[in-house]
């Protein structure tokens, strides 16, 4: 990694919902951020600095959220930070939050994503409510299309991915879809949303917001002292392209490669498929587990889809992919990738609960935003020095 | 002055240019970043290749486009992919970032933007959805209307009167006569038009470099001395009008209390929020505050905080020692950045 050695110490989410009608925006990340906080064994008065992260403020229609939460999130008098990077955002809060502590400006920071999108309509506001607004699922189709042109995979690849995240969902209480009779042919017979994405395959809108703690070596280790495993930041990494241009690969995105390169290099992974747990992929429609799969050197080229044919990438396999339930289950969608990066860190914390990795040790958590263009990741371990 | 003890790495500003201000353009956001950007740059004798990071700073609001940002990584020349963030913030808080990541050691080149095109909505129907949604944003009170309360509670401290108010626009436009801008009538009493900031469309561009690159790049870069920023309470009913304590606890810990500085660019739109703002930095009148003209002059939302930078860094390159920059976002000076940057040699 860069800078400073930085831990995580806590992290809280907060139950998602299709409408939260319960809380205020300032209700909801408190919630998240008071999970992260008692998991911390901290008070507001310890943390140093807030970053908060979320998709446009169109979504909701509050415009610089983070002027009005301020005071739910305890930051009278502190920096209060906001970032924003399209789908992507939730893991650059992350990333952001522990530049903070790596940069050695401050000792422990929150970083806190939300999105509350029952407030307004997303895919109006995704389109800026111009033309038809088409969507994320309409942008997407395409990139889909040529994935699977590309490879030969054959169609019910995508059914299995949707039936595995629904099923790690049951095993996680803070997830949003509990789909109990999920299955093959459920998804099969759900309804055609964006050729060839069935609805069943889509990820849902969520109302609801995550939280981590961030802090430095001392931090980490007086944590471990106490019997409160920390999550080490072994590697952080953002890699922004174009909308569009001949030449630029939506389905092996570069800037998803580099990221990655990027990532691994800091972290000394050199065989991601063996020296990778787990990994949390921001997977919105249920084909991006293959596609992100191959562009993060977690499969080889092509071959992606073989990882899901064979079981592989289940909660029990060889790597587990997205044992939360992932975006499909769950997708508030600033926060979607802050739970990403928070669901990796929990997994090389042993504090996971049912959808626990067995001795999971080195976890990926990854975001991306916009027509596949901004991608966020971080590696975490249980360990500052994994490999000896 | 010697770097400091435990400042391993030292971040400086190195250049910055900015699109001409004006009160209405038709080009694209992404349009005046690429002018902006690539004038930035040129005079360093660097390209976009050369740039190891990158964090754009914008509004969609303002622009009154979700995702707006996102056609601008043309502007930036993202390919191949670079090391990029946005932040939903005036440009002096890409800056912050970029120079969180620059500390962090591994990189050495910067570029932070910001950008905004005002005059494409409605201030007074844009602002109020900045506020609290449930108990201030539906009562639509207009930017206008709030920096009114504050200018009074101001006044009422003893720290401005309208007189003085007059004689801060008449300096920073370099225009006008005080007894005839107090003949006129009020926008909102006790503001005249010459107390409130002008729509302006536009963008710009500042390169960052760590210690010994930006001494390869330029003769004098203006070296970060220290920069913080602070929040405080949202609602302006809720806290104190005629202080600012966000803006003090920004300028402590970004080190003012060191080494005086000779010049303030503060991101002062209203006329009695420079006034206030000296008062809370204790600026003597050896300072000399908004030389540039200030945002009363030119007043590119998203770019105004990071322009008041780049003015202060212009000091330090132009031969100056030491000077301060402020940026603000929220309703009455809600949230306040300060950075120093200094002469080292």
């Amino acid at each position: 990694m860069t800078g400073r050695r930085c831990a995580v110490v806590g992290v809280g989410q907060t139950h998602h919902k299709s409408r939260r009608l319960d809380v205020s925006f300032g209700g909801l990340v408190r919630e998240a951020v008071f999970r992260a906080l008692d998991d911390a064994g901290m008070t507001m008065a310890d943390i140093e600095a807030v970053v908060l992260g979320k998709a446009p403020d169109l979504f909701e229609g509050v415009m610089k959220p983070e002027l009005y939460l301020s005071d739910a999130l305890g930051a009278v008098g502190k920096p209060m930070f906001r970032v924003h990077t399209a789908g992507s955002v939730g893991g650059t809060t992350a990333i952001v939050a522990a530049s903070h502590v790596q940069a050695g400006k401050h000792r422990t920071v929150l970083a806190v994503a939300f999105e509350k999108q029952s407030e307004g309509n997303a895919q109006f506001a995704l389109g800026s409510g111009r033309g038809a607004s088409l969507g994320a699922g309409g942008a997407f189709a395409p990139f889909i299309r040529a994935y699977i042109h590309r490879s030969g995979a054959p169609e019910h690849i995508g059914w299995k991915v949707a039936v595995k995240d629904r099923r790690n969902a049951l095993k996680n209480p803070y997830a949003h879809l509990r789909i109990e009779d999920i299955s093959i042919e459920k998804v099969r017979e759900s309804p055609m949303m964006w050729e060839p994405i069935r609805f069943l395959e889509s990820c849902p809108s969520s109302d609801g917001a995550a939280a981590i703690v961030l802090t430095d070596e001392e931090g980490g280790r007086a944590a471990a002292a106490d019997g409160r495993p920390p999550a080490w930041v072994l590697g952080t990494s953002s890699r922004s392209e174009p909308p569009s241009f001949p030449g630029r690969d939506p389905v092996r995105p570069a800037a998803a490669v580099q990221c990655a390169a990027d990532v691994y290099a800091q972290a000394g992974i050199t065989d991601p498929r063996r020296q990778v747990d787990t990994a949390e992929l921001y997977v919105p429609f249920s084909w991006y587990e293959p596609i992100w799969l191959e562009a993060y050197g977690l499969a080889d080229e092509g071959a992606g889809w073989r990882l899901v044919d064979d079981g592989t990438t289940e909660l029990d396999g060889a790597l587990p992919i997205n044992p939360s339930g992932g975006v499909l289950s769950t997708n508030p969608i600033g926060a979607s990738g802050l739970l990403r990066f928070a669901e990796a860190a929990n997994q090389v914390r042993g504090a996971a609960g049912e959808h626990q990795v067995d001795g999971a040790k080195v976890a990926v958590g990854m975001a991306y935003g916009a027509n596949n263009q901004y991608f966020s990741t971080w590696v975490v371990a249980s360990s500052p020095e994994p490999w000896g | 002055m010697a770097p400091e003890a435990g400042d391993p790495v030292e971040v400086a500003v190195v250049g910055w240019a900015h699109t001409p201000f004006v009160r209405h353009t038709e080009r694209s956001e992404t349009e005046l970043l690429m002018e902006a950007i690539t004038a930035a740059l040129a005079p360093l004798g660097l390209s976009r290749a050369d740039v190891d990071f990158t964090c754009l700073g914008s509004c969609d609001y303002i622009t009154g486009q979700a995702f707006s940002f996102v056609s601008n990584l043309d502007a930036i020349g993202a390919w191949p992919p670079k090391r990029d963030s946005h932040v939903e913030m005036d440009g002096a808080w890409a800056l912050y970032e970029a120079w969180l990541r620059l500390k962090e050691g591994d990189i050495e080149i910067a570029v932070v933007t910001g950008s905004g095109r005002s005059s494409t909505g409605d201030p007074t129907l844009i602002y109020p959805m900045e506020m609290d949604p449930y108990f201030l944003a539906p009562l639509g009170v207009d930017p206008l209307t709030f920096a009114a309360l504050q200018a009074r509670a101001v006044i009422a401290a003893g720290i401005a009167d309208e007189r003085s108010m007059a004689e801060v626009a008449v300096r920073s436009r370099g225009r006008g006569d005080v007894d005839e801008l107090l003949a006129e009538d009020y926008l909102r009493q006790p503001l005249r038009r010459h107390d409130v900031p002008p729509i302006t469309d536009g963008a710009a561009a500042m390169v960052l470099a760590t210690g010994e690159r930006a001494r390869r790049l330029v003769d004098r870069p203006a070296f970060v001395a220290g920069i913080d920023h602070r929040t405080e309470c949202h609602n302006p009913g809720f806290r104190r009008l005629d202080d600012s304590p966000s803006t003090r606890l920004a300028a402590a810990a970004a080190g003012l209390g060191d080494r005086p500085v000779e010049l303030a660019e503060l991101q002062a739109a209203f006329t009695h929020e420079e006034l206030l703002l000296r008062h809370v930095l204790g600026l003597g009148d050896e300072v000399a505050v908004n030389p540039s003209g200030g945002a009363l002059r030119a007043n590119p939302i998203m770019a105004t905080g990071l322009c008041r930078i780049g003015a202060a860094a212009d000091h330090v390159a132009g031969g100056g020692t030491r000077a301060l920059a402020h940026a603000t976002s929220g309703p009455c000076l809600q949230q306040n950045l300060v950075c120093i940057l200094e002469h080292r040699p």
